[in-house]
């Protein structure tokens, strides 16, 4: 089923390449954006559906056990309306008697899935929010940005490098605390 | 101590740093001490769920960029700036705004003349009264700038020769000059679906231009007059700074949120703009649409950045692009055109109504349909 340019297209998303997104945008986004437009929604609820919805191809390209068994727009679209299905409801917007495309493929598994990550990555950016400054940008700058430990030093004037890292570890200590704390608290 | 030492080991142990004797001495030692195999298991799941969350937060930030491309571009239908867009960017898309203005007006002054003549017929109405004179008041000075505007639009059309064919404008920013020989830095969202493109100074002059230079990963752009009317500047009263300005520096800015130019000033809030986006400052700064692309000037007379956006939600939140960019953006046309920034500036000390006066002629209105 799925051929070679779809395949290098999901190694590109899997890497983040600008390139492959936006191909995938362009491929996909209007039929998208037509059926949420047909079905109740704004535009920007197609880009919100849209979003959340790479982002679920985008873990499963970069899981381990990565196979998609269809065409990305036959599973774009399956995860877009069951994610549009799910917002309707929560919006309490939802006309049972409209029905609204047909089911396509099974992906209960894959949003689950999604679900449990996006809880994890919640957890995560909270337990961000709370250790506050200097640690938050200090672990931004190291893990999320990437910074050579030199740059951090310099950057927020630690005077040299094992010094930063020391203060690093203090913090990323502090982080997991508070971390688990919410994660063995079932999130 | 120890403990920092044993989480560095288990994050190098974990990222493949480690060479083969240490990884071995490692394992021997999760081996031998259940505490130390639990601390491993436990810091690596959680390294893991740090890595995973960047990676989101990278993947976001990718499909952000993308979407705000093709926004641009027309493919994906611009949403009425509800719930996800937070930014509003500061140019103007005047066309509406005047339709607007002119129903307004046109709605009040039938109202306020029919309200007029009803009270000078008869003193009888008080209940109405005392609410058309509030109204009154308060769109008095709309109609009076809309009264202004039409003015000067019967002034200009009244004129035979008009200086140069004007193209009919449809948004309204800020842009100003780097280099004497007229070349003007603006937003690169300002100028991005143009096809024409004017600037205009304080006077009402106008010169067309071209952009040179966009990014829009950077929202900066470059444009140069290509007019035989500009005449080159002999200096620029400002200089353009190179390094961070500080938290707390006052900062002022001259921009076209209105047919006039209009002055605000603020101070620096934070060295980073939109969700830590580092290319940007945060500054606290009254602006409105058309302010986009104005100069951030601190007292010295040094731009340090350039306005271009500000947050929906909150008043007074608005985002710089740090002036560095613009040295940067040079070093990438370097070779096609010959810009020369204004190595110091002639302001510097001058109380602010001497400083204004000299700026003001250097920042232009951009233009354009």
């Amino acid at each position: 089923m799925i051929n070679n340019k779809e395949q290098l297209l999901l190694e590109g998303l899997a890497a983040n390449e600008a390139g492959a997104i936006e191909t995938i945008y362009r491929e996909n986004y209007g039929i998208i954006q037509s059926f949420i437009l047909k079905n109740n929604g704004y535009p920007e609820d197609a880009r919100d559906i849209f979003q959340e919805a790479m982002i679920v191809l985008y873990q499963k390209a970069v899981s381990d056990s990565f196979e998609l068994s269809c065409q990305v727009k036959t599973y774009l679209y399956s995860v877009c309306r069951r994610l549009w299905l799910k917002k309707l409801q929560q919006l309490q917007r939802y006309n049972p008697a409209i029905e609204i495309g047909e089911e396509t493929i099974p992906i209960d598994e894959d949003l689950e899935d999604h679900e449990k990550k996006n809880e994890d990555f919640l957890l995560m950016e909270q337990a961000m929010d709370k250790i506050g400054e200097p640690c938050k940008s200090l672990l931004e700058a190291y893990y999320f940005q990437k910074k050579s430990m030199p740059e951090i030093a310099d950057f927020f004037g630690y005077t040299n490098a094992d010094n930063a890292k020391t203060q690093k570890y203090k913090c990323l200590v502090r982080l997991k605390k508070i971390f688990f704390a919410q994660y063995k608290n079932g999130g | 101590m120890d403990d920092i030492l044993l989480l560095d080991a288990i994050e190098r142990y974990k990222n493949g740093e480690m060479t083969t004797q240490e990884r071995i001495f490692l394992e021997e030692l999760r081996k031998n001490n259940p505490d130390i195999d639990q601390l491993a298991v436990e810091h690596i799941f959680f390294l893991q769920q740090l890595e995973n969350a960047a990676n989101i937060k990278h993947f976001k930030q990718s499909l952000d960029e993308v979407e705000s491309k093709l926004v641009n571009e027309g493919v994906i239908a611009r949403s009425e700036l509800k719930g996800k867009a937070k930014l509003v960017y500061l140019w103007n898309r005047s066309r509406r705004n005047i339709a607007v203005a002119a129903s307004i007006a046109l709605i009040v002054s039938i109202f306020t003349a029919g309200m007029f003549s009803a009270y000078t017929k008869k003193n009888t109405d008080k209940v109405i009264t005392p609410l058309v004179d509030y109204k009154f008041k308060q769109v008095d000075a709309k109609l009076k700038q809309f009264e202004k505007k039409l003015d000067q639009a019967a002034v200009v059309s009244a004129l035979p020769v008009a200086p140069k064919p004007k193209i009919e404008a449809n948004f309204r920013a800020t842009g100003f000059l780097i280099d004497v020989t007229g070349y003007i830095v603006t937003n690169a969202h300002v100028i991005n679906k143009a096809r024409n493109l004017i600037v205009e100074n304080k006077k009402g002059d106008q010169f067309y231009a071209s952009p040179v230079y966009v990014s829009t990963s950077t929202d900066l752009a470059i444009l140069k007059i290509n007019d035989t009317s500009f005449r080159n500047f002999t200096s620029l009263p400002y200089s353009i700074r190179k390094s961070s300005a500080e938290l707390g520096e006052q900062i002022f800015t001259l921009g076209y949120p209105r047919d006039e130019v209009v002055y605000g000033e603020g101070y620096l809030s934070a060295k980073s703009g939109y969700s830590g986006d580092t290319s940007s400052y945060q500054i606290s700064i009254s602006v409105n649409p058309g302010n986009s692309g104005g100069p951030v000037i601190n007292r010295n007379g040094e731009v340090i950045g350039i306005i271009s956006s500000k947050e929906t939600n909150a008043d007074g939140v608005v985002f710089a692009i740090k002036s560095k960019n613009i040295y940067n953006a040079l070093d990438e046309i370097t070779k096609s055109e010959k810009i020369k920034l204004p190595s110091s500036g002639t302001i510097k000390g001058l109380d602010r109504v001497h400083q204004i006066k000299k700026i003001e002629d250097c920042v232009f209105m951009v233009k354009g349909n």
